[in-house]
């Protein structure tokens, strides 16, 4: 592994905090193209806040985000919508518009980002549904599906402008197990089609060893990462005793 | 068990034998009974050693355990050996849990002295101030853009916030102006027939709601139904990470929420007002022609002796500012809820009481501005 490709993303000691309370400090990490790649760790270890910070939702108080090898915090407002474009995101909730209809949630980064026609825009935006298994959808509101398909739709549209890389924020939070694995095999066929660089929050450890090809763990008290490499190779006696903790859901410290 | 134990008290009784303090425990310990508490028992005197016992107690919860727990945290605050094995098992294990709840639970400081308390509203308020201004200033950059020809507008969003906020605004308007015309009209002319000139009614009620009234009870009514409305949209938006979404895709919130809102409220207001004006005013023909027996003709002629055209622009210009006024702190509101449901209810709220306060203040600016003017 000598020469190593430009990663898709590299975090170079990023420090988070709110107001004056610090959630993570100096974290440093990479993320190869086209890899999928969890970020895990208990409640409240600041995962959702790397995140938010990864995709500038949340300025950082120090440290740099690079996507590949362009420094993301520093850039100017029009390169950084430039980089956006390139990015998708998932929301815990799904977040999806609830005042448009599948169709148009789908469509607004279509339209707002290229000259397409309306009627090219909805018949991409059908085929991106289709692709979620929501086909026949599109004409309705939020509101009228259920938690599950939200979070499809909601994929749907991370993945509407063909993105480089896409974030999920626990995608399998609050689905039930059938669910949570389709939406697993649905970001591999992404990954394995688009090439996608994909970046999951998650504690779902299914998922972990599913599909990440590597992991890193946070921890709240360390406020920072823990461990890092394959989950195989974190889940192994003689890792960091919390994340075989996690993994393998076994506690072995004394209670 | 026996019975008497069950229904006895809980109590701790503290004997000092040979410089060490022996707690005896006894009866039964439940929350909603007032037990004792370790600090209370402690005599002046500091003991070598404490012993606990528990002889003869009864049932026990949660009260017990603190209890113990609470004299374990003394025990470790003041080095004084604490003796807990002749107490069962599971209680200790109880209270070394609450023990060690107390050792780490982080001390978030939510009541401080005054002068930090001071300094922490001054922060606020700086932030809210610049969060303000920000917001203004993104405004107005978004929507120079858009006149620019740089970015999109969403006319569909307006036209359907246009909708909303004035025609289904209607019935509403009619009502109030309406009424503030018949009260008008009633007050002055306990006034005007003192001097025998019930007629000028129709000067008052004419001036009143070209220039002051209008544009002022429109105002009104749409910061409690559409500005509030909006700040409880953005707000709820905002919860659901609907607003990060469109962060995330580059997307500004002020040009896809904030400007077809504003713009929208901007368009209607002064119809709205001059609206409200015609509704004031026919409010006062009735009563003047059912109480003060003077024709509608003859109303209508002496107002216009007096209302002329500057009067209904001074009302006109009152009602964009006011539309603007109203827009724009429900949106801001909106913006800053914070992200849960009793945010939202707050945010609605924020936006009514500063909106109103911001339309006063700029009703009593323009006062003073038209006064200079001349108009
Ligand atoms: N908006 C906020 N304001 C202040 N503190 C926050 C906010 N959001 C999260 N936190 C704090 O930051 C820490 C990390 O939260 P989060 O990133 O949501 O955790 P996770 O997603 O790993 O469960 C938590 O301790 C939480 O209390
Ligand atoms: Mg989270």
């Amino acid at each position: 592994m000598s020469a190593e490709p430009t990663p898709a993303i590299e975090v170079r000691g990023l420090s988070c905090s709110y107001e004056d309370v610090p959630v993570l400090e100096n974290v440093s990490f990479c993320v190869r193209p086209a890899e999928i790649f969890f970020i895990i760790g208990g409640s409240g270890c600041g995962k959702t806040t790397l995140l938010r910070n990864l995709v500038g939702l949340e300025k950082p108080t120090q440290g740099k985000v690079l996507f590949k090898g362009r420094s993301f915090t520093d850039a100017d407002p029009a390169e950084r919508r430039e980089m956006l474009r390139t990015f998708g995101m998932l929301f815990q909730s799904g977040a999806l518009w609830t005042s448009l209809t599948l169709s148009e949630n789908i469509g607004l980064p279509l339209e707002e980002y290229t000259d397409l026609p309306g009627d090219e825009i909805r018949e991409i935006a059908a085929f991106k549904l289709g692709q979620v298994g929501l086909s026949g959808f599109e004409q309705h509101y939020p509101s009228e599906i259920s938690g599950g398909m939200q979070k499809r739709a909601g994929l749907a549209r991370a993945l509407a402008l063909d993105p480089g890389i896409v974030f999920f924020d626990e995608p399998s939070a609050g689905l039930d197990p059938v669910t949570a694995r389709n939406l697993d095999v649905l970001i591999t066929q992404v990954r394995d089609t688009f090439g996608t660089t994909i970046v999951v929050v998650s504690h779902d450890v299914d998922s972990i060893f599913g599909i990440a090809d590597r992991v890193i763990m946070l921890d709240r008290s360390k406020r920072g990462v823990i461990a890092e490499g394959t989950p195989t190779e974190l889940a192994r006696a003689g890792a960091n005793p919390k994340a075989v903790e996690f993994l393998t859901r076994r506690s072995v410290r004394p209670v | 068990m026996p019975e008497t134990l069950e229904l006895a008290p809980a109590r701790a009784t503290a004997r000092a034998a040979e410089g060490s303090l022996q707690v005896d425990i006894g009866g039964s310990w439940r929350l909603q009974d007032p037990s004792p508490r370790w600090h209370a028992l402690l005599g002046p005197e500091k003991p070598a050693s404490v012993r606990l016992a528990s002889p003869e107690v009864g049932s026990w919860d949660t009260s017990l355990v603190v209890f113990v727990g609470e004299a374990l945290v003394w025990s470790r605050e003041s080095g004084i050996p604490c003796d807990v094995s002749a107490l069962p098992d599971k209680l200790v294990g109880l209270a070394r849990q609450f023990e060690g709840s107390m050792q780490s639970t982080e001390r978030i400081a939510h009541a401080q002295s005054l002068v930090v308390d001071v300094g922490i509203s001054t922060r606020h308020a700086l932030r809210q101030a610049r969060g303000f201004l920000q917001f203004v200033g993104e405004c107005w950059i978004d929507s120079t853009r858009f006149v620019l020809g740089k970015a999109r507008f969403r006319w569909g969003d307006c036209l359907l916030e246009m909708q909303k906020c004035g025609a289904m605004a209607l019935p509403i308007v009619s009502l109030i102006s309406f009424l503030v015309g018949v009260t008008l009209a009633y007050s002055g002319s306990i006034v005007l027939k003192r001097f025998g000139g019930e007629i000028w009614v129709a000067d008052l009620i004419g001036v009143a709601m070209t220039r002051e009234m209008g544009a002022l009870m429109a105002a009104v009514v749409l910061s409690g139904r559409t500005g509030a409305a909006f700040a409880a949209e953005i707000g709820s938006m905002k919860a659901n990470e609907e607003i990060d979404a469109l962060s995330v895709l580059g997307i500004s919130s002020v040009r896809f929420l904030v400007l077809p809102r504003v713009l929208a409220l901007g368009l209607m207001m002064p119809l709205l007002a001059m609206y409200a004006n015609c509704l004031g005013i026919l409010g006062g023909m009735a009563v003047a022609f059912g109480t003060l027996d003077i024709p509608p003709a003859a109303y209508w002629v002496e107002m216009l002796t007096i209302v002329d055209m500057s009067d209904v622009t001074v009302g006109m210009i009152k009602a964009v500012a006011f539309g603007l006024i109203v827009g724009l702190s429900g949106c801001l509101r909106g913006l800053q809820a914070e992200r849960n449901a009793s945010g939202v209810g707050r945010a609605a709220t924020s936006a009514v009481v500063t909106a109103i306060l911001l339309i006063i203040v700029a009703d009593a600016v323009f006062a003073v501005l038209f006064h200079a003017l001349g108009l």
